[in-house]
């Protein structure tokens, strides 16, 4: 639905290759997922949550597997926008642009995080070291604006307190 | 154990009520669902474990959400003799202090009090007498039921949420849970099921309130492999009361799963649960694999021949998968585009086959309803809505926080009684109600008694909950610009009313917002949002111009203004407005200066200071720090 997830055209597909356990993936698609394509999106999220992104090998091997077209499978990924087909960043940065935390200023996070580290959506920082990845709601309205870095939740966040909560991540 | 019978129900009951109403020691109850562990409730609870963990006088025990999520991390104690005492905004620091204060009887931290619990028995608790009985209530202790907050909710849905340990099946059973199961299974057919819930009223919960007994029947009706859908999607960002269920109360959903698969004849049950909540999936896994182990989920429940199994799937952010066809085709492993309903989903829905699909609210008020007759449901709310509607208050209000109340009760007892209305005095402008389908309701209309007919007539709709209050900072045309944006990310793109006109609308949005509107745009924009609205194929496009039309409808004049007299008076669309010291307001304190990541401001200590328009980014630290209003939006 974005453009954002497009593959980065420098991303190295070769060297990628070596890093996807084969034997690995094959055990997950086997016993957890019992090879059913009914599961697919729950594979690719399983996938994801191994490297951080959907490595290309790792989709091809799949279709093999469980037996639809690479083609279908790159339409799911490229569908839900929880999905990356590119390396993203070591810190998860999910800045809620919710209702509720767009009318408490989540907008002006957002200009605040494009301030300090010169990304908009879907972008990772040149050093690796931030993905800026903006969700509608997270369920903690209460508590906005919210932004979530990796699993860590900070809530009421001033725009004026950004960067010294960007500070904690390395 | 396998469980066979109410008997047995009743015996757990017995043994585990003791527990939650009467414990031993000294009870502390953590609440610990999403919104709590934001607040910090994670801590909390480790410092409490490592405070009071070797001391056998004192359980730390966890809980769902109270609803009052503006106070989080919120600790309820309990201890023999003594009254429930819940406590207010406990981070880790606090936690040692609460719990004395509470265990010597003191009770000095009367700030960090919030009420006291007059009647903690639930709604399906048939055969408990008041545990609270003959106890002295605390003096100077506000009643917790009584707090304007609490004071006009009725908990139905939410009535077990941090009341009991999630993940522990005995507490459910213990507060009346699965006993409307087995009412369904060994004293009621099918169809007298069904009846029971076209008395109740229901409608459905998760947007669209069509009632669920005729969906239940019609699904009945249809031969194949039915299938039992739970949308736990929950997609309208600002709506978080199927979270909090599903964190606080997950079996009230698995049971209302597992009646409905009586009703209709079903045996398999799918919970289709969006990725952004993690906890909610655990709580249900844990969930499933407990009525499991007591046979009240799985092949012969309850000794009979009904069998029923639950697979738990997960989204991966798209809130057309909310749809109901499009959730069923995301079910199936596919993306998520709807499909045109000439076929219903109730004849051909998941794997081509009937299909009943209701939202998690709506489930969890079947077992109170089958429990209870359908009549008693019906006894509360409007002639057009039945029973009561969990709201999600948040935005510019007091007391964010989900709250349950009777169908029919005003918006404005929901926003400024239950609410405590609008922070830091300022001007409340509008109520957001029913997300990004919804509409925004101007004051005017404040007295309206909130029912599904009563919002459809002012433009907007119930959805499935959520209430986002706007106050005089919150600019109207950029929130319809916000929403438009919003459903441009998420339309799906396979029609071209929805995929091309919410673009043009947007764009035209997006103009007026920077400065670039013309005479005749607003004009343009309510053609094209009935076009949008008559010719889309789903309910994401014929909505999609709801929050545009309302906007015009009720707040004309700020349209006018960015478009004529290219200002926006609440000071949000940057190119609209500039900020300015006022000199009469500003006492020269500095903290303007001090916060500017810019260095726009100057001045000399406790005297007006000055703010350079050109190095002003319009970032608003300095409106939000400024104390005397003196920063003006010009
Ligand atoms: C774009 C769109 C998004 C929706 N999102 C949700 C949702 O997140 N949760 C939900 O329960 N219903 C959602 N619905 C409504 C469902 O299609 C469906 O009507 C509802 O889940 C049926 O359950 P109920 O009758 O119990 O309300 C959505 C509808 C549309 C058109
Ligand atoms: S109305 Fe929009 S979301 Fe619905 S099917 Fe058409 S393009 Fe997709
Ligand atoms: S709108 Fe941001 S958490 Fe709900």
């Amino acid at each position: 639905m974005s453009e954002a997830h497009a593959v980065r055209p420098d991303s190295d597909e070769a060297s990628l290759a070596e890093a996807v356990d084969f034997v690995e993936l094959d055990t997950l698609i086997d016993d957890e997922f019992s090879k059913d394509k009914e599961n697919l999106i729950m594979m690719l999220q399983a996938i994801q949550r191994r490297y951080n992104y959907l490595p290309k090998p790792a989709l091809t091997y799949l279709a093999a597997k469980i037996g639809i077209p690479y083609s279908k499978i790159y339409e799911v990924a490229t569908f839900y926008s929880t999905f990356s087909l590119a390396p993203r960043g070591r810190n998860i940065i999910s800045l809620c642009l919710g209702t509720a935390c767009h009318v408490r200023g989540a907008e002006r996070i957002r200009e605040r995080l494009h301030d300090i580290l010169h990304i908009d959506d879907g972008q990772t920082t040149d050093d690796k070291r931030f993905t800026l990845e903006s969700v509608r709601c997270i369920g903690c309205c209460s508590l906005g604006p919210v932004m979530k870095i990796n699993e860590d939740m900070h809530g009421r966040i001033a725009t004026d307190e950004v960067d010294k909560v960007l500070g904690h991540y390395e | 154990m396998k469980i066979q019978s109410l008997e047995d129900l009743r015996a757990i009951s017995r043994k585990t009520g003791k527990a939650i109403y009467h414990p031993d020691a000294v009870k502390v109850n953590i609440g610990m669902a999403s919104c709590g562990l934001a607040a910090g409730a994670q801590a909390t609870h480790d410092r409490a474990k490592a405070e009071f963990g070797n001391d056998t006088g004192i359980m730390i025990c966890q809980t769902g959400c109270l609803g009052f999520c503006e106070q989080e991390p919120l600790v309820e104690i309990m201890a023999p003799g003594k009254p429930r005492v819940i406590y207010k905004n406990i981070t880790e620091d606090k936690i040692a202090d609460a719990v004395n204060d509470y265990r010597s009887g003191a009770f000095e931290k009367k700030k960090w009090i919030l009420g006291q619990m007059k009647n903690p028995v639930g709604i399906t608790e048939t055969d408990v007498s008041d545990p609270q009985a003959g106890l002295t209530p605390l003096e100077d202790v506000p009643v917790l039921e009584e707090i304007p907050f609490y004071g006009k909710q009725v908990k139905i849905a939410l009535r077990n949420c941090g009341y009991i340990n999630p993940d522990a099946i005995e507490e459910y059973i213990a507060r009346g849970g699965y006993q409307a199961l087995m009412k369904a299974l060994k004293e009621m057919k099918p169809a007298a099921i069904i009846d029971e819930v076209k008395t109740s009223g229901l409608r459905g919960r998760g947007g669209g309130g069509f009632p669920a007994g005729t969906k239940w029947a019609t699904c009945a009706k249809h031969h194949g492999t039915r299938s039992i859908i739970c949308n736990a999607d929950e997609g309208d960002p600002g709506a978080y009361m199927d979270r909090s269920i599903l964190e606080g109360d997950p079996h009230s959903v698995i049971e209302g799963m597992l009646i409905a698969g009586v009703a209709i004849g079903s045996s398999r049950g799918f919970i289709y649960v969006r990725n952004e909540y993690p906890l909610a999936v655990k709580r249900l896994v844990t969930a499933i694999k407990q009525a499991e182990s007591l046979g009240l989920l799985g092949d012969n429940i309850a000794g009979t021949d009904f069998c029923f199994h639950i697979k738990i799937s997960t989204g991966a952010g798209a809130f057309v998968c909310g749809e109901s066809t499009a959730l069923m085709a995301s079910l199936e492993g596919k993306v998520g585009r709807p499909r045109a309903k000439y076929v219903h989903t109730v004849e051909k829905g998941f794997r081509d086959n009937p299909t009943n699909l209701n939202n998690v609210e709506t489930y969890a008020n079947v077992p109170p309803i089958v429990l209870k007759g359908g009549a008693w449901y019906a006894g509360m709310g409007t002639a057009d809505s039945k029973g009561t509607k969990v709201f999600s208050l948040c935005g510019k209000i007091n007391n964010t926080g989900l709250v349950e109340v009777p169908m029919g009760v005003s918006l404005r007892d929901i926003v400024f009684e239950l609410g405590g209305g609008v922070p830091k005095k300022k001007r409340f402008k509008a109520v957001q109600t029913g997300g990004p389908s919804g509409g925004c309701i101007p004051e005017a209309y404040l007295d309206l008694p909130v029912d599904f007919q009563r919002l459809a007539e002012v433009g907007s709709i119930m959805g499935s909950g959520g209430m986002i209050v706007m106050d005089q900072d919150t600019c109207m045309v950029d929130v319809a610009r916000y929403f438009l944006d919003f459903l441009k990310e998420e339309s799906c793109g396979q029609c071209n009313p929805c995929r091309e006109g919410i673009k043009q609308m947007l764009g035209i949005l997006t103009d007026i917002c920077a400065g670039k509107g013309k005479d005749g745009d607003i004009e343009l924009l309510e053609e094209l949002g009935t076009m949008v609205q008559g010719f889309s194929l789903c309910g994401l496009g014929t909505a999609a111009p709801n929050p545009v039309m309302t906007t015009i409808r009720y707040f004309r004049d700020e349209y006018e203004a960015h478009i004529r007299d290219r200002k926006c008076p609440a000071g949000v669309c940057k190119a609209l407005f500039h900020y300015e010291i006022d000199p009469e307001a500003c006492t020269g304190c500095g903290v303007c200066a001090k916060k500017c990541p810019q260095d726009a401001i100057a001045g000399e200590k406790k005297k007006p200071h000055l703010l350079d328009p050109d190095k002003c980014i319009k970032c608003g630290i300095c409106y939000d720090a400024c104390k005397f209003d003196a920063i003006a939006i010009r």
